[in-house]
């Protein structure tokens, strides 16, 4: 008897260890395969998904499908076999009172059954509203100088107030629906036992069994209905597992947009960007692009222009394929970039996109972003992105450790960081959005200087606000309300571009007040 | 840290935590006396159960009906009301339990809110959220479950003891024999497995803070084809999160199997003994019976407890996490004598102020100046020269290390920080909006605002036309991120939200820099309007845009080296003149 036991419990413990294995390694799994997943979904998806909703499936939803797949294996393998194995024995010894047992079993199954899948959509309205939470907690802390400035921590407050309030309520009805499992069972099995006591009696009383088999027969039945109380808990994290597994496997087969398509034939234009007649719409309904229609070429520089909220960012968000254009296409080098893979496509560029993303670490892995570039170049980036000086000036250099969102820097270190970035692998492709607005016009100038040194070869679009920042460029759109209203050289627009001239010489020398 | 500290550290968790439930007396006293109330009925069963057997007697055709029947029929009875009162019991440990999760969700929320802006600086959004979902959790299913389990399961323990004793105290004596090297090993794998919570805790707050700082970054990722980089990094911090998670999982699940040993040899003991007792007739069999169900009732809510000590361990490691938070030192409170500043004037002076966010790095070493009321004074300057610091020491989000800020002649820091920042309208470089509506984004900041008001206000911004183009107009919720709004119109927006809110002193911290300059040239006159009358305070690149100011703060490094106004400065040929001219180069 004691060897049995020994032999069980280091059975049980490696039995334990292997079932932390296998959740630990399918979670880790499964996390893995989400994030890859999120990584590769386009703009539009991840737009329509929200990103608190992906973070929090990729935290608390992968957390509760962890803790099922842990305690299925550990009760869900362990309780049936001590079920079954329970029932075979006892079936042995006494079959009819085993029967007489049994006999509730149908009607335990049928609770756990209607719980389970009643719990199902509970706990998915609990994960819906811890989406709501994580989006509360995001906006304040990314807000909290606005939110303290204008004095409205307390509104805020009362805001997470509600979310909070909603996420207990969601919480309470899924565990209070769930918590009518246990006791019913238990009554289940207990009326069982009641019921095999008086089945015994008159067994015992017609001679057809002894009373000492009935009281084996009771300790087998205690091993039952714990294993039966095991099954009936993990009942609440398989609800729970299942509502967020579904949520995973929401975004899992989230199927593949941005189909790389087939072209074979096409007319080779090196170093060419094209965009042939393209409209596009984020909605579906109104059109925020109509009608573009531009080429440059190798080594040019294209200045775009216009008005907030006229398309600017959407021609380059386009043009990187977060989005697939609505009619017309885009050519690169000639080639259609729906026929390029992402990865092919992006390569070509070198980027600096409008409140871009900088991350905890140092300057100089912020600059190098996971690519195989050396020092040299990253120094090199730096000194054309007008950084080196004050750089230079922090105690260590490119290994100063930024803070997650840069937020331990002046808004024009961050840009010219991330122009740094832009620079260091030296692009076929510059795209610059915006991202010298927060240089003062020395810099500015000095920027667009070494720019046009180093990158004689490189085909480049600035967005900007500032004429200064595009007037030398060979070619100038003027944007508004999604369509190109002007289109030329600077000297070109300024004679016959009414709203170029205007922002000229609003600019250039003009005054603040009228 | 040492050793005695962490136990310290330990009480004063599980102080904390059990000061947090004794907030709730009386919902734990109902919880006690139906736990007490369910687990006795519980316990009578295997004794009824017991004399039914004896009832039926080991002989055949004399068994003794009517007893059974008795003892049946209380068997039904007591486990009906028993089942009811444990369905009672979860419900109401559930509604206590959410309570809890709820106050303090919301308690580190408030205390989120109260901290000083410094804190978020070298924060990772992912890891607060970390704390208030994750470990919060946490401590929420082990208060549900766990306490519930661990009460039960002593008054189960108690009661089978009790029970025990009164069926065959010889056997009793056998049986709890190995009672303290159950207790003796769960107690040393719960000291070693501690600190395993603890890290397991940390390594999926800094999961989730990496995964939320590349969510945030997907565009730029993409654009950089960083997609297998990021997922490699997030690989490695998935498994350490992973492993740490499964050295405490494993090294927290051996108790439960160790101590269900150490019973079984206890079982195996008894049997002989019961035999014995049986052979020597000082016992009967339903006795024994009975006694073996108990001791299974026994050895069951102590085979639990070691499982749920493991849990409890990661109660406490995420409470700890919790209380961390909550520890961290608020912005110093409103002196009691503060003021509330009322009718500002907006007459601000600085005089010898000093200033770093480290204590030991000054930004600003001696910064004087006077902005008397209605005048505006622009900040001009290199970036990273301290012109933002200057805002931030204005709305007071930081004290001055040394010198005086004044409002209407009082120190700021006697003054309430809501009637200080009420006085201030700004519009801000890092635009915020929230998923409110468009309206509600709007009067943002200014209670009580009428419709009307804010489609003036937008009109004035020029945003109105964009708005009234959105699928509900005023009505239409941003998304998160702002989705398919452009950063310019965002700004217009907060700019907006600044004409509204009654103010008479302004701060515009690039308040342009993302508007295009027709735009710009739109809003001028109601800009002026905006600025008309308030003490301004005005940061931008663009000299044109302050040429007009009445003084002209010239900063570099942290220090002001020029002052005064346009035209004084150029006459100076200094830092000014020079930044100045230098937009006419080319």
């Amino acid at each position: 008897m004691i060897i049995c036991s020994i032999i069980g419990v280091w059975g049980n413990i490696t039995a334990n260890r292997m079932a932390s294995k296998v959740a630990k390694d399918s979670s880790e799994k499964i996390r893995h395969d989400l994030f890859e997943k999120i990584s590769y979904l386009s703009s539009k998806q991840v737009d329509r998904v929200t990103i608190p909703s992906l973070e929090s499936r990729l935290t608390t939803d992968t957390y509760n499908v962890h803790r099922m797949i842990g305690m299925i294996q550990r009760m869900g393998v362990r309780a049936p076999i001590l079920l079954l194995g329970g029932i075979i024995i006892t079936f042995i010894m006494e079959p009819y009172l085993t029967l007489v047992l049994v006999a509730t079993l149908p009607f335990i199954t049928a609770i756990v059954y209607r719980k389970a899948t009643k719990g199902i959509p509970l706990y998915t309205k609990v994960q819906t509203a811890t989406d709501d939470m994580i989006r509360v907690v995001r906006e304040n802390v990314a807000g909290i100088r606005v939110i303290k400035a204008l004095s409205k921590v307390d509104y805020e407050k009362n805001r997470y107030d509600r979310i909070n309030r909603k996420l207990v309520d969601k919480e309470k009805q899924a565990g209070i629906a769930m918590a009518v499992t246990n006791p019913l069972m238990n009554l289940f099995l207990n009326l069982g036992l009641t019921g095999v006591i008086l089945a015994g009696a008159y067994r015992v009383n017609m001679g057809l069994s002894e009373t000492g088999k009935i009281i084996a027969f009771m300790t087998y039945f205690t091993l039952i209905s714990n294993a039966m109380m095991s099954i009936s808990r993990i009942f609440v994290e398989i609800s729970k597992g299942i509502a967020s597994a579904d949520r995973i496997g929401e975004i899992l087969n989230i199927p593949a947009d941005l189909i790389v398509l087939d072209e074979k034939e096409f007319k080779r234009e090196e170093g060419s960007i094209i965009f042939d007649h393209v409209s596009f719409s984020y909605n579906g309904v109104k059109n925020n692009l109509e009608n573009i229609n531009f080429r440059i070429d190798k080594g040019q520089t294209l200045g775009i222009l216009g008005a907030t909220g006229c398309g600017k960012t959407t021609i380059l968000q386009l043009l990187l394929r977060f989005y697939d254009v609505k009619e017309g296409s885009i050519r690169i080098n000639g080639k259609d970039i729906r026929s390029m893979n992402n990865k092919e496509l992006r390569k070509l560029f070198g980027i600096v996109m409008q409140n871009d993303f900088l991350y905890a670490d140092s300057i100089k892995e912020n600059i190098r972003f996971g690519r195989d570039l050396s020092d040299e170049q990253i120094n090199q980036a730096i000194k054309v992105a007008q950084a080196e000086e004050f750089i230079s000036n922090l105690e260590k250099g490119t290994d100063h450790i930024l803070t997650s969102r840069g937020t331990n820097i002046s808004g024009g270190q961050k840009q010219r960081i991330l122009l740094s970035r832009a620079f260091a692998a030296n692009p076929e492709i510059l795209i610059l959005d915006d991202s010298s607005s927060a240089l003062d016009y020395k810099t500015d100038a000095n920027l667009r200087k070494a720019i046009k040194e180093c990158f004689k070869d490189t085909t480049t679009i600035i967005v900007a606000q500032r004429i200064s920042s595009i007037m030398h460029a060979d070619r100038i759109l003027v944007l508004e309300e999604g369509k190109i209203i002007g289109d030329g050289t600077h000297d070109e627009l300024i004679k016959n571009c009414e709203l170029y001239k205007m922002i000229e010489s609003t600019q250039m020398g003009g005054a603040f007040v009228d | 840290m040492t050793k005695p500290k962490l136990i310290k550290e330990k009480r004063g968790t599980l102080l904390r935590l059990t000061k947090i439930l004794f907030e709730h007396k009386i919902h734990l006293i109902i919880a006690l006396v139906l736990m007490i109330g369910a687990n006795t009925l519980a316990l009578i069963g295997p004794k009824l159960s017991g004399q039914a057997i004896d009832a039926i007697g080991e002989n055949i055709g004399q068994v003794n009906f009517s007893e059974v029947y008795k003892y049946c029929l209380l068997m039904i009875g007591v486990y009906v009301i028993s089942s009811i009162l444990s369905y009672t019991l979860s419900v109401s440990m559930i509604r206590l339990s959410q309570k809890i999760t709820y106050k303090m969700r919301q308690s580190v929320f408030d205390h989120l809110l109260d901290l000083p802006v410094g804190y978020f600086n070298d924060t990772q959004i992912g890891e607060l959220i970390s704390r208030i979902s994750y470990d919060i959790d946490t401590i929420n299913t082990s208060l549900s479950n766990d306490l519930l389990q661990i009460i039960t399961g002593s008054i189960t323990v108690i009661g089978s003891l009790w029970m025990m004793i009164t069926l065959s105290w010889q056997l009793t004596l056998v049986f709890v024999i190995t009672v303290p090297i159950s207790i003796a090993f769960a107690r040393y794998k719960t000291t070693k497995i501690r600190p395993l919570f603890r890290n397991r805790s940390k390594k999926l707050g800094e999961l989730n803070g990496f995964s939320e700082e590349m969510l945030s970054g997907q565009k730029t990722i993409k654009a950089y084809n960083q997609e297998e980089e990021i997922l490699r990094r997030f690989d490695e911090k998935n498994k350490d999160a992973m492993q740490a998670y499964y050295e405490a999982d494993y090294q927290g699940s051996m108790i439960g199997p160790s101590v269900n040993f150490v019973n079984n040899l206890s079982l195996s003991l008894v049997s002989v003994f019961g035999a014995l007792l049986y052979l020597a007739s000082s016992i009967s069999l339903g006795n024994i019976s009975s006694f073996v169900l108990y001791s299974r009732k026994f050895s069951g809510p102590i085979n639990e407890t070691a499982n749920i000590m493991s849990e409890l361990q990661s109660a406490l490691a995420a409470a700890e996490r919790v209380f961390k938070l909550l520890d961290e030192p608020i912005e110093i409170k409103d002196k009691e004598s503060a003021i509330n500043l009322e009718n500002t004037k907006g007459n601000v002076t600085a005089e010898h102020v000093q200033f770093g966010y480290d204590v030991d790095k000054l930004i600003i070493h001696d910064l004087n100046f006077e902005a008397l009321s209605g005048k505006t004074v622009a900040i001009v300057g290199p970036t990273g020269a301290g012109k933002t610091t200057i805002i931030n020491l204005l709305m007071r989000f930081y004290d001055v290390n040394s010198g005086v800020i004044c409002v209407d002649k009082h120190d700021v820091r006697n003054l309430t920080r809501k009637s200080l920042r009420k006085s201030y309208a700004m519009v801000l470089q890092d635009t915020w909006l929230f998923g409110g509506t468009i309206y509600e984004n709007i009067s943002y900041g200014s209670n009580n605002a009428t419709y009307e008001q804010v489609i003036e206000c937008a009109k004035a911004a020029h945003i109105h036309n964009y708005i009234e183009q959105l699928p509900q107009g005023y009505d239409t919720a941003l998304n998160d991120d702002g989705v398919n709004i452009s950063k310019g119109q965002k700004q217009l927006l907060t700019i907006a939200r600044a004409m509204l809110a009654d103010a008479n002193m302004l701060i515009l911290d690039e308040a342009t820099s993302n508007v295009d300059s027709r735009t710009e040239m739109l809003i001028q006159n109601a800009m002026l309007k905006l600025m008309e009358g308030k003490t301004c305070f005005v940061i931008a690149h663009r000299l044109s845009t302050i040429q007009h100011a009445d003084l002209i703060l010239v900063l570099k490094d942290g220090d002001i080296i020029e002052q005064g106004n346009h035209e004084s400065l150029l006459k100076k040929k200094g830092f000014y003149a020079s930044l100045y001219n230098s937009q006419f180069e080319n």
